[in-house]
């Protein structure tokens, strides 16, 4: 019997492999940009799912609102076209992706036979809240939390460094 | 929300390989050098989805801490790499990875 | 047992969704009205007359030449994400009207008490930033679609705007954030109840420990930037980039980028009364005589259509403002009533606070001139974001002062 959560677990789920599916067979990237959109609020609705909100509503404000655009931005700015078909890679496809499907099955099965298989996501949903989290961070994980500002701070200055004409 | 007949932890976690593995499968094969990029976010997604599911399954909220750090990094990483990538389209009027094979031009 | 006994919560919430759409469409229609009026009279000129009395028919006029105008499609465009643009407009902007709530009592809806409002959920404001978010895609991939570089470099420029005032408008309601310590919207507004000394009400922008006065100038100012509308309306004015990044969308394209846009300006209305202004928390303290100011408005209202409907030019408008000034009368009539009173309140006093602000943007739209870009961007990252940081250290020095949480 299919209850709510697994249909909206496998909606989501479907969405987010075809997005990334959508990300490879695409030619142009701006295409491969929006597939990827696709894949990032898939995922996010999947953390709400789980019952992590804040981590969900942080994931379409700073990864598919800001970090997206910013990709965006640059394939436009580009002026990014289509890929070229090369001959020469035909032979890499087919004997890569099955090595790939390979790699992946190999990577879910030992995953799964690790994972604890009946202790569900028991969403005992600790009414899990954003203070919580707020608390951790600031206490526990204060001095990451520094760092992590200073590397953001790095990281501006050597944006703007390396675009300078 | 209580109960057992929720979604097994495993389902997230064969989603995260499924789609980690979709990322690497890009990384190799792509040759346009922002797709290469992106297929690099899609892989810190995925273990994204695994760091949440992991907390979600011990009950503690450091996986979404880390999560949290993740994208932050990402953020940085994604400014820094695209700044790189708009010297090499400058530089070498290209964005295919198999044409810039020379350190000189 | 009925569909309806099976899934209540479902078949009520699709009744809400389906009324406040149709709600939503009309007011937009009527907001374009309202606004053309407003600023054809701040340039001492009439505004739309001729399209039925007072030119009241003038958005069902607009609405049929957008149906019936050729719909082209340029050449060379990216057919998908040309199509895709205006729908991701229009479909962002009425999502975020889902967590906005209403009134404070529930109302009862086929046997089902439900709130007034679709949906409380409990990270409500960071919905509405997520959506604000995603709404800069439209933007830029209906400016990059139209493969013609007058629209990409206005929706290049807009974009890049949405992102700088996105940062402002985010961190100057962290002040609220730190004083109501909640995200649901539903509880920011019971957070406002109540008066001070009596008669300053309890809303946002007089709370102790630190009023946020500042916050609030600068979400207003941010949305403004946000909704593109001017001051900053840079990227699609008619005397700049040709017409920005709408210029090659047609008829039923253009309009979705036209609603979308009006329907953004009174969510961030809604959305400014909620957080600042005490949402419908009347500003008089509880006394006999307020709360009947609906029936003296609307019967006032009501009066005076009749009274200039009875002189009106053309035949049909002298039959349809007496009936309408009726209607409105009878309406302020109804609002007397104990029981009607009482339950219409808070959402009347909601409704003036957005209608204030709507006509503060039209007001802003008829008076001031545009902004530069590069007056506008140093605008948003060196005086904006400085300020709101500021705000956010004040409020929460403040609560420490006070003795904190």
């Amino acid at each position: 019997m299919l209850n709510i959560e697994l249909f909206l677990f496998f909606l989501f789920a479907v969405m987010a492999v075809g997005g990334a599916v959508s990300l490879l067979a695409q030619r142009h990237p701006i295409r491969s940009a929006l597939s990827l959109i696709v894949v990032m609020v898939s995922l996010a609705a999947l953390y709400l799912l789980q019952g992590a909100e804040f981590i969900a509503a942080v994931q379409i404000i700073v990864y598919a609102g800001a970090i997206m655009v910013l990709f965006v931005f640059v394939i436009m700015l580009l002026n990014a076209g289509e890929e070229e078909r090369t001959g020469r890679s035909r032979l890499a496809v087919v004997a890569g992706i099955p090595v790939g499907v390979l790699l992946t099955a190999l990577l879910a099965w030992g995953v799964s036979g690790g994972a604890t298989t009946q202790a569900s996501v028991e969403t005992v949903v600790q009414p899990y809240d954003t203070k919580q989290l707020a608390a951790l961070l600031f206490r526990e994980f204060v001095f990451p939390f520094e760092l992590t500002s200073i590397l953001i701070l790095i990281a501006i200055l050597g944006a703007v460094v390396l675009a300078k004409r | 929300m209580k109960g057992n007949d929720l979604v097994p932890a495993s389902y997230y976690l064969i989603l995260s390989a499924v789609l980690f593995g979709l990322g690497v499968v890009g990384f190799v094969f792509k040759r346009n050098i922002i797709t290469i990029f992106m297929c690099i976010e899609l892989m810190l997604n995925a273990v994204n989805l695994a760091f949440v599911t992991f907390s979600q399954q011990h009950g503690q909220l450091d996986g979404q801490v880390f999560v949290f750090f993740v994208i932050v990094v990402a953020a940085a990483e994604a400014a820094v790499g695209l700044a790189i990538i708009m010297l090499i389209a400058r530089n070498r009027q290209t964005l295919n990875v198999e044409k810039v094979d020379l350190l000189k031009l | 047992m009925s569909f309806l006994e099976l899934h209540p919560v479902l078949v009520v919430s699709v009744i809400k969704v389906a009324v406040l759409v149709f709600v939503l469409m009309t007011a937009i229609a009527y907001i374009t009205w309202f606004e053309r009026k407003a600023v054809a009279r701040m340039q001492s000129r009439w505004g739309p007359y001729r399209a039925g009395p007072h030119g009241l028919l003038q958005p069902l006029a607009d609405g049929v030449k957008f149906l019936f105008k050729e719909d082209f499609t340029p050449g060379g465009v990216d057919k998908f994400v040309y199509f895709l643009a205006p729908f991701l407009a229009l479909a962002l902007s009425l999502l975020t009207i889902a967590v906005i709530p209403f009134g404070p009592e529930p109302i009862e809806i086929l046997g089902q008490k439900t709130p007034l409002g679709i949906a409380d959920i409990n990270i409500g404001l960071l919905f509405l930033f997520a959506v604000t978010s995603l709404s800069v895609y439209s933007v830029a991939l209906g400016g990059w679609a139209s493969n013609s570089k007058y629209p990409l470099l206005g929706g290049l420029r807009s974009s890049a705007q949405m992102i700088s005032y996105e940062l402002s408008m985010t961190l100057s309601v962290v002040g609220i954030l730190l004083m109501t310590g909640t995200f649901s919207l539903r509880e920011i507004v019971n957070a406002q109840e109540g008066f001070y000394f009596g008669f300053i009400p309890r809303w946002n922008i007089f709370a102790a420990p630190f009023p946020q006065w500042l916050g609030f100038m600068i979400f207003f100012t941010a949305a403004v930037a946000e909704t593109n509308r001017l001051p900053f309306d840079l990227a699609e004015a008619e005397t700049e980039l040709v017409a920005g990044f709408h210029t090659e969308y047609a008829s039923f394209k253009f309009a979705m980028f036209f609603m979308a846009e009006y329907a953004s300006m009174l969510t961030v209305c809604f959305v400014t009364s909620i957080l600042f202004l005490g949402g419908w928390h009347s500003p008089f303290p509880a006394n006999p005589v307020t709360p009947y100011l609906p029936t003296v408005l609307f019967a006032g209202l009501g009066l005076y259509v009749i009274h200039d409907g009875l002189r009106y030019e053309t035949v049909f408008g002298r039959i349809v403002l007496p009936v309408l000034g009726l209607v409105m009368a009878v309406l302020g009539a109804v609002f007397a009533v104990p029981a009607v009173n009482a339950f219409i309140q808070p959402t009347f006093w909601l409704l003036t606070k957005v209608f204030f602000f709507l006509f503060i943007y039209i007001w802003v739209r008829g008076t001031l001139p545009r902004f530069r870009y590069d007056q506008l961007m140093a605008l948003g990252w060196k005086l904006m974001l400085p300020l709101a940081v500021a705000n956010v250290v004040l409020t929460a020095a403040a609560m420490l002062w006070a003795g904190g949480r």
